[in-house]
């Protein structure tokens, strides 16, 4: 192994070009395979940057292996794992009350496999040149994983449309910044960057914070993920978000600012949630709220928050895929997405219900979850450095997360109310793949020493199951569900969706745009009017003279020629004479 | 509506009523520790002791949830359209 280290994330990339290749058991011992043997590889480098390659006169370190970076890698695997035996079959339903298993959509799975492997190859990236291209194959990748679900879905194609314009975006500013920094510095190395103190930091950040989800661009996320089929979402929540995570621990732990762009994302997240319809687009919103934790305790930048912020990213991965593949499977097998339409599937669906509760409950820090050993992590670390109002608007948010998503999402769509919708249970793979997720969330959460032995900072110093902790925390879920069901008469869902900076690009661009064609037409079409006009106007002229009307056109007789012959003749003899 | 699916669940009176008196019962317990734990106030230098007061946790979830809901309704008036509102 340790001749020629191969990247992990290649594994993945190049695997997924293989996907489409083979066939039934073939292609499930694949997909199953190829992200455990990128777990192999990502655990048997040695660590520290283990190829140098030359590009240009740059080094390229593309493996480059750290503790921060391989927990992300190993949780990319895993969700890698997870959503590709979830995806391995579609199930729809065949209108008997039951369902009938297509084979999964292998241009999707390949793309995914592709997203997952850039992924982990950011992870290993140990210079800014690795890395921009690793995520730029990210965002190329994760837009064929949407565009891909375009024939079931014909909202797709325009959402994936809009995803790519952002990420293409973003990546332009990550470039510029790139560029900047290694023109100014000479050094392609990718360290941290928090002083901020040149436009190159700011650009190469603002390059992160959009894959992010942070203001002003968040609309991204809840515009395109919920537009994905339901493996597709489980994908796309899982890797573009936690990259930025990644990568804004290692380049910009400390940085002050962050702790506001945080804070904003964290409340965004629940407002937008609080007003949402959409099951998927509720838990779309959820991504942002809990990766605003993260960017927060970036921002704070002690040992004990970045160490909360990897945590938290790797039990978010987990929990949030199970959510998503217990709301995508009662999408798969209602097809219905809006909590307006959904309510009481508990009795048809109880295994994807308890799974989905479990996610709920994981992503409430319900003790004995993951949620619970790894938020109280970054809340704690926001305690510890002084942060007052931090602290208290993350405790807020803590309520407000039990209350926007540990209850509103089973809640309508599992209880609620009986909506006349008798979908049968989910398929086998796709219980499986829950029951795996729910595991790790319920493991980590009751024995979470060995994810605090992965974590950057070394020591991890922190007991999660304090009397005080678990005291506080059930009093915290518990009187937040009672506002729950106190004001479900204020939360009723609307089939609304909730005007978001999008807006600025979906409505007045295009209105715009189509005021600049209307006028731009009209202004053509007179310019075409008076073009003609003065063309017709001058072929009339030229008709008149040299037409077959025309004095030039006229035939003339034969003695008229005669005659001036004898003229030319008569005028020559004259000269003759004359010389 | 079947004869099974009305004895399903919460959304029957009877079922109702009693899983407001357990959940009632469940927040006086979690409740009771406050009289034994002393809990530790983390922000003692800055002159705050909020935090570790008589059932902090408690009155404070439940009011940040009350004013999150508040809110998120009057931005719902500013902010909601049809769920159409972008189709063409």
């Amino acid at each position: 192994m340790s001749e020629f280290p191969f990247p992990p994330g290649l594994v993945l990339f190049l695997g997924a070009f293989l996907l489409p290749q083979v066939q039934g058991k073939a292609r499930t011992a694949l997909v199953l395979g190829l992200p455990l043997l990128a777990l192999v590889l990502i655990w048997s480098l040695p660590a520290g940057s283990t190829i140098t390659l030359q590009f240009l006169q740059y080094a390229l370190e593309p493996v480059s292996a750290t503790a921060v970076g391989r927990l992300f890698a190993t949780v990319f695997a895993l969700a890698a794992f997870a959503g590709g035996l979830y995806g391995l079959w579609r199930a729809e339903p065949d209108g008997q009350g039951g369902y009938q298993l297509r084979e999964g959509n292998v241009l999707e799975l390949g793309a995914a496999y592709a997203y997952a492997g850039s992924a982990i190859g950011v992870t290993f990236a140990g210079d800014l040149i690795t890395l921009f291209i690793f995520w730029e194959l990210m965002a190329l990748s994760s837009t064929l994983v949407l565009w891909s679900n375009s024939n079931d879905n014909p909202k797709a194609y325009g959402a994936s449309m809009r995803y790519l314009l952002v990420h293409l975006a973003g990546g332009v500013i990550l470039m510029g910044g790139i560029v900047w920094q290694v023109y100014a510095s000479g050094s392609t190395a990718f360290v941290n960057m928090s002083e901020l103190d040149s436009g190159a930091h700011w650009l190469i950040m603002a390059g992160f914070l959009i894959n992010a989800g942070a203001p002003p661009l968040s609309a991204w996320v809840a515009d395109a993920y919920p537009e994905a089929s339901p493996s597709g979402m489980v994908f796309l929540s899982a890797f573009t978000t936690k990259t930025a995570v990644y990568v804004l621990l290692v380049g910009f732990a400390g940085a002050q600012v962050l702790i506001y762009i945080g804070l904003y994302m964290v409340f965004y997240g629940i407002f937008y949630a609080l007003m949402e319809n959409d099951m998927r687009r509720i838990l779309a919103y959820s991504i942002v709220n809990q990766v605003g934790f993260m960017v927060t305790a970036i921002g704070i930048g002690s040992a004990l928050a970045l160490n909360g912020a990897a945590a938290h990213a790797f039990a978010h991965i987990i929990y949030k895929a199970l959510m998503l593949m217990s709301a995508g499977s009662v999408l798969a097998l209602t097809g219905q997405r809006k909590c307006t339409e959904l309510g009481g599937l508990f009795r048809y669906m109880p295994l994807t219900a308890v799974f989905g509760i479990i996610g709920s409950l994981a992503i409430a820090a319900f003790p004995f979850t993951s949620g619970f050993v790894t938020k109280s992590l970054e809340t704690s670390a926001a305690a510890y450095a002084g942060l007052v109002p931090a602290w208290f608007l993350l405790l807020t948010a803590s309520a407000g997360a039990i209350l926007y998503i540990g209850f509103k999402f089973p809640w309508f769509v599992f209880f609620n109310r009986d909506s006349g919708l008798h979908p049968p249970e989910a398929p086998r793979h796709m219980l499986w793949a829950m029951g795996f997720c729910a595991f790790l969330s319920i493991g980590i959460g009751v024995f979470p020493e060995p994810l605090y032995a992965l974590l950057p900072h070394q020591p991890v110093d922190y007991q999660a199951y304090t009397i005080d902790h678990l005291v506080t925390q059930f009093q915290l879920l518990l009187f937040a569900a009672a506002a729950f069901f106190l004001l479900l008469p204020q939360m009723q869902v609307t089939p609304t969706i909730s005007l978001d900076f999008d807006w600025f690009y979906r409505k007045l661009l295009k209105y715009l745009a189509r005021e600049f064609s209307l006028k731009t037409m009209d202004a053509r079409r007179l310019l075409e009017h008076r073009t003609l006009q003065r063309t017709e106007k001058m072929a009339e002229r030229l008709y008149h003279r040299y037409g077959p009307q025309s004095v030039f056109a006229r035939t003339w007789p034969s003695g008229v020629m005669v005659l001036w012959v004898a003229v030319l003749l008569a005028g020559s003899l004259v000269l003759y004479y004359l010389r | 509506m079947s004869p099974q699916s009305r004895k399903h669940g919460l959304s029957h009176a009877e079922n109702l009523l009693r899983f407001r008196k357990i959940w009632i019962g469940v927040l006086l317990l979690v409740l009771l520790p406050e009289f034994f734990v002393h809990h530790h106030a983390y922000f003692e230098a800055q002159g705050i002791h909020i935090d570790a007061s008589w059932g902090f946790h408690a009155w404070f979830g439940f009011l940040a949830c009350v004013l999150l809901v508040l809110i998120a309704r009057v931005l719902g008036f500013f902010l909601k359209r049809k769920d159409d509102y972008y189709d063409e």
